[in-house]
């Protein structure tokens, strides 16, 4: 086995390599509470690989049967977008006030829109 | 005053605008600028946090092979199994700061970290398992609700999940408690006997009087505390009284009465001699807690050494069915 993650590896696999610390490596969880609901971000764990961190999931943050699915997806996966550049990056979506449905003016007494 | 609350490198500008983001009410989150004060603070209340959550379970670890009956096995053994877990949410709400778990179970090992005082006394009856549900879980849910507040992100969030997950582990004491009051003579007496001895180091357990608090000040206008710890000593006292007076115990202190003018009970003056003595190592289990600990920690490493080598056996296969 190599110590490197190869290029054909999926992406949980190559998160799923143990730190030269001997730390597992840390897997972000997702919660479902209810049919039809979305998965929300529940907490963090570590686990040797994808099964362990299922298995740990399970384990710490569906205790009282308020899950009905789980995801967990290798923290090292994550991209997130930068705080320091949260004004800009947002910045197109801010000034559109023609994406809502405020801006447009229906003439008085028509119903249903 | 603010170089002695900031590191040096911490810009001025940015400790302003972080501090305006707070007293906005803004949430502040991992990968937000904060300055190395908060950061640090931060590290060491959670890291106490969840040490505590950990060395919590032990003393009631004690009582599970003696349960009274398998009702009070399973409650006793679910409650336990949560504190793992509470230990864990916030050992993962740490991590978020940039430290290592590892190093953190570390310190706890080493003796070099601090946990909640109060699981440094012995459980010596069945009696005990009652009152720490209902003084030290209930002590610890005026506390943790006043935590979900806090300004920091995954901190407010761990402490919502578990003061969801504790009320169980307050009424679960209660309940026992209110059965010893209403039994024989012999299990009203002990259970009045655990109350006397745990109801001081559960007043204890929201740490110093605010005199002697140099990081409160700090703490609450960074909005990582929400109340002063006496003020929050307070409120436990409100709500545990009339607990007390409704199942015909008393509560080992002369000077407590009802101050209608404040709307509080007043209580007498805590023994910070016998607190300080317990934070600094003294306390009757300190070493006993941490030996246990110890003990567990090495007598666990082989399922730690067996999952890693499980998970290398089963990548070195697919890696073998890949080529």
């Amino acid at each position: 086995m190599s110590d490197r993650p190869d290029a054909t590896t999926p992406v949980g696999e190559q998160a799923a390599a143990i730190a030269p610390d001997g730390q597992w490596p840390v897997w972000e969880v997702f919660t479902q509470s209810a049919q039809g609901a979305p998965h929300e971000h529940a907490g963090s764990l570590h686990a040797t690989d994808a099964e362990h961190a299922l298995q740990n999931a399970r384990d710490v943050y569906a205790r009282r049967g308020e899950v009905i699915s789980l995801w967990v997806v290798p923290s090292a996966a994550i991209t997130a977008s930068s705080p320091g550049d949260a004004g800009p990056f947002f910045d197109p979506g801010a000034d559109k006030a023609y994406r809502h449905p405020q801006f447009y003016k229906v003439p008085r007494g028509v119903r249903g829109l | 005053m603010t170089q002695a609350r900031t590191q040096p490198q911490d810009d001025p500008a940015k400790v302003a605008a972080f501090e305006a983001r707070i007293a906005a009410g803004e949430s502040i989150e991992p990968k937000d600028w904060m300055p190395e004060r908060y950061r640090r603070q931060l590290i060491r209340m959670m890291s106490q946090h969840a040490h505590s959550e950990i060395v919590g379970m032990l003393p009631e670890g004690n009582w599970i092979t003696r349960a009274p009956s398998l009702r009070r096995k399973i409650s006793l053994i679910a409650k336990v199994q949560d504190e793992a877990g509470h230990g864990l949410y916030i050992y993962c709400g740490t991590e978020t700061l940039g430290v290592d778990r590892a190093e953190l179970v570390q310190q706890l090992l080493d003796g070099t970290a601090k946990y909640s005082s109060i699981f440094n006394y012995p459980t010596l009856s069945w009696a005990d398992m009652g009152v720490i549900g209902w003084f030290v879980d209930g002590a610890a849910i005026v506390n943790q609700t006043v935590l979900a507040k806090a300004s920091y992100g995954p901190y407010a969030r761990a402490m919502i999940r578990i003061c969801k997950e504790e009320n169980f582990h307050k009424r679960q004491g209660y309940e026992i408690v209110a059965v010893l009051a209403n039994g024989t003579p012999a299990q009203k007496a002990m259970i009045q006997d655990a109350v006397n001895r745990w109801w001081w180091p559960s007043l204890m357990m929201f740490g110093p009087s605010d005199a002697d608090s140099p990081n409160t000040a700090e703490l609450i206008r960074w909005k990582v505390k929400r109340r002063t710890n006496d003020e929050l000593r307070q409120r436990f006292v409100n709500l545990t009284v009339p607990q007390a007076a409704a199942v015909n115990l008393t509560l080992p202190d002369p000077e407590l009465r009802y101050d209608a003018d404040t709307e509080n009970w007043h209580f007498g003056p805590i023994d910070w001699d016998e607190f300080n003595q317990v934070i600094r190592g003294n306390g009757p289990c300190n070493r006993e807690r941490l030996e246990a600990r110890r003990r567990a920690h090495d007598e666990g490493a082989w399922v730690r050494e067996a999952a890693s080598a499980y998970a290398a056996k089963q990548r070195a296969k697919q890696a073998s069915e890949a080529a």
